[in-house]
């Protein structure tokens, strides 16, 4: 054995035991009933969720392209500042991080709710308030606030490694403020854009906290179905598993899809 | 301003963070011209470019382009191209797509797009590297590169800072005469940056020496060389013995104590100047033949030429002679009018053109004119 591969021992054996084995015992229950006979029952079943599928799926994607859109000109504005400026700036968009999960969605619940501050800010001008706790709305504002740093992350750690003088060199071939982002900032950060949709999109789709403090419980999500069939009243690990292997394969196709965009944007980029 | 002017900066001042870096800066550039911004490093020949191609908005002063006033004139629509002093190619595109871009962006057709790009590879001597990826291209080949997409938009005005810097000496040698070549048969004009002075003697039709965000001269390669302004000039462009001399009257100088005959003239009586003697134009003769005789201090051979220190009674001169003269012999010198170039002082006056640094013997430099005014020797203009 050469030393590099007795390096790398203790990784293998890391992913043994929490990657691969956890993943083949949710395959394995998603693919067995209770007294551990083989059946494709658990995954027909699914069928039964497909609409909750959709709308976490849906929900997941407009939270991720919320912090997108945000967090796009945030990163970049970030990334073109000095260096100390910068690494005051990339604390306070981690600072949010160090709170505590449930503590920061609670705060949302007394923002959003119908006698919460946003509410008697409205009254304070003498305005109708507006119901927005326990909605769909809530929870996609408790996604994307909860999730957005794990957007401007990576984008911001793209978008430094892009040199000035190469934007400058667009704009001196003649490209203006638009052509520079199309052509130029848009293929180089690509691989930030990926990952910080990873980072969003996989924890938004399968959230049940967030569903369960904003959404009022009202619509269970995906997450929410697993969580309460694992460790919630109607224990099925057979379903739950279930479930947990198809919401992968969701998530793994969206990857891919997006993988590929990427691919493209990176290669061709030109022509648009 | 003449018709043929196309760049034509007037009283430009820049300063960053509450610094002067191009202090009332002037220069006006014909059609078809290679102009040369040299000068030490910081001077603002990068920030004079960038002026010039819209990525600095002058504090005050204005740039006029073929007539018209740019100052607000975004870098996209100038019609200018820049390469840049690191290249910046885009690190996601291929050689060709680097070369195609500017003309993508202006909706060229594929065909055309094609041909063009071809034929400026051809030009920069790159047929064949139209898919490789420009990471992994050699220094020299990224810079070729960088040529061809500047030239691609059919400039009026090519931008090139510091394009060879980063090249061997050989390669550096080898681009400068094709850049030359390029320019002349392009007929567009260049504004070329560098720190080297060579490069910037053989390469230019004009030549702009600069310091400190000031242009120091503006010249002909021959006349920044045969004529500097100041001790600034005379020192960065070559090497320089640089003397404190009285001009006596018209074509005749004298220092060391002793009159000699010279070219200029127009100067007020007695006026005390700079005068520059370049450690080429020395003649050694025996020493009973010589106006002065000093003492050899040290030599060191250059390949072509011995650079010999020669002691003239405290005073180091830097002569260059293809003879080898050892440390420690006696030499004499002549110094015919042509060899003798006066400057008027200025503010660069004595922190220049000496070589007393060469010797370990500092002190004795400390002022040159001290011990000379009582040699009193014989006039001697030839
Ligand atoms: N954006 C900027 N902000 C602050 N100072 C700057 C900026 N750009 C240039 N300077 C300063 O202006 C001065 C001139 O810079 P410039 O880049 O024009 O020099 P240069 O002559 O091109 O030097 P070099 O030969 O090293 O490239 C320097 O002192 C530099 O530090
Ligand atoms: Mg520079």
């Amino acid at each position: 054995m050469t030393k590099h591969k007795i390096a790398s021992l203790p990784f293998a054996v890391w992913m043994l035991i929490f990657t691969i084995l956890p993943l083949g015992m949710v395959i394995w229950f998603a693919f067995t009933d209770s007294k551990g006979t083989f059946t494709f029952d658990n995954i027909l079943k699914i069928a039964d969720f497909s609409e909750t599928f959709l709308i976490s799926i849906l929900l997941g994607a407009l939270a991720t392209l919320i912090c997108l859109v945000m967090a796009y000109p945030v990163a970049f504005i970030i990334s073109r500042t000095g260096e100390r400026v910068q690494q005051t700036l990339v604390m306070l968009t981690m600072m949010p991080m160090w709170m505590n999960f449930l503590l920061r969605t609670y705060a949302w619940m007394s923002i959003l709710e119908d006698k919460g501050f946003i509410n008697q800010f409205l009254g304070l001008l003498g305005m109708e308030p507006i119901h927005m706790i326990n909605t769909r709305f809530a929870v996609v504002v408790g996604m994307v606030y909860n999730f957005l740093p794990f957007m401007i992350i990576p984008l911001y750690s793209v978008m430094v490694k892009i040199d000035k003088s190469i934007i400058e060199a667009a704009e001196d071939l003649g490209s203006n403020g638009f052509q520079v982002f199309r052509r130029i900032l848009l293929p180089l950060s690509a691989p930030g854009i990926v990952t910080g949709i990873t980072m969003v999109f996989v924890p938004a789709v399968s959230t049940f906290v967030i569903s369960k403090l904003l959404g009022g419980g009202k619509e269970w999500l995906i997450g929410d179905f697993i969580e309460n069939y694992f460790i919630g009243t109607a224990k099925d690990y057979n379903i739950g598993s279930a479930l947990s292997l198809v919401l992968m394969v969701l998530i793994l196709l969206c990857m891919a899809v997006t993988g590929l965009v990427d691919r493209d944007e990176e290669k061709g980029g030109i022509g648009g | 301003m003449s018709v043929d002017t196309i760049i034509d900066l007037k009283n430009i001042v820049v300063s960053f963070d509450g610094e002067t870096v191009l202090d009332d800066l002037s220069l006006s550039i014909r059609n078809g011209e290679f102009v040369t911004l040299l000068g030490p490093s910081g001077c603002g020949k990068t920030t004079t470019l960038r002026i010039i191609g819209g990525f600095v908005t002058p504090d005050s002063g204005d740039v006029f382009f073929a007539g018209k006033r740019v100052n607000d004139l975004p870098p996209h629509k100038r019609q200018v191209n820049t390469i840049f002093q690191r290249y910046a190619l885009f690190p996601h595109l291929n050689v060709f797509e680097n070369v195609a871009f500017g003309m993508r962006l202006q909706k060229k057709k594929n065909a055309e797009i094609k041909e063009r790009v071809a034929e400026l590879l051809k030009l920069v001597n790159l047929k064949g590297f139209e898919n490789r990826r420009v990471h992994t291209l050699s220094g020299g080949q990224q810079q070729r590169v960088a040529i061809a997409r500047a030239l691609a938009n059919g400039p009026q005005v090519l931008l090139l800072d510091e394009p060879l810097a980063a090249l061997d000496l050989k390669l550096r040698k080898d681009m400068q005469l094709e850049l030359k070549k390029m320019q002349k048969s392009l007929g567009i004009t260049f504004i070329y940056v560098t720190h080297d002075q060579e490069e910037a003697l053989s390469m230019s039709d004009t030549v702009v020496v600069m310091n400190e965000g000031v242009i120091q001269q503006i010249g002909t390669p021959q006349d920044i060389y045969n004529e500097p302004k100041n001790a600034f000039v005379a020192d960065f462009i070559g090497e320089s013995n640089i003397l404190d001399g009285i001009m006596r009257a018209d074509f005749v100088v004298e220092f060391f104590g002793r009159k000699f005959a010279c070219l200029d003239r127009g100067f007020a009586p007695d006026e005390p100047v700079d005068v520059v003697i370049r450690p080429e134009d020395i003649d050694i003769v025996e020493p009973m033949k010589g106006h002065l005789t000093g003492k050899v201090t040290e030599v060191t051979f250059k390949g072509v030429h011995f650079e010999t220190i020669v002691d003239f009674k405290g005073f180091k001169w830097m002569i260059q002679t293809t003879d080898y003269y050892p440390v420690d012999s006696v030499i004499g010198i002549v110094l015919n009018p042509e060899d003798i170039h006066i400057m008027k002082k200025s503010e660069y006056s004595g922190l220049y053109g000496d070589y007393s640094s060469y010797s370990e013997e500092f002190d004795e430099l400390a002022d040159p004119t001290i011990d000379l005014t009582d040699e009193g020797g014989g006039e001697s203009v030839d």
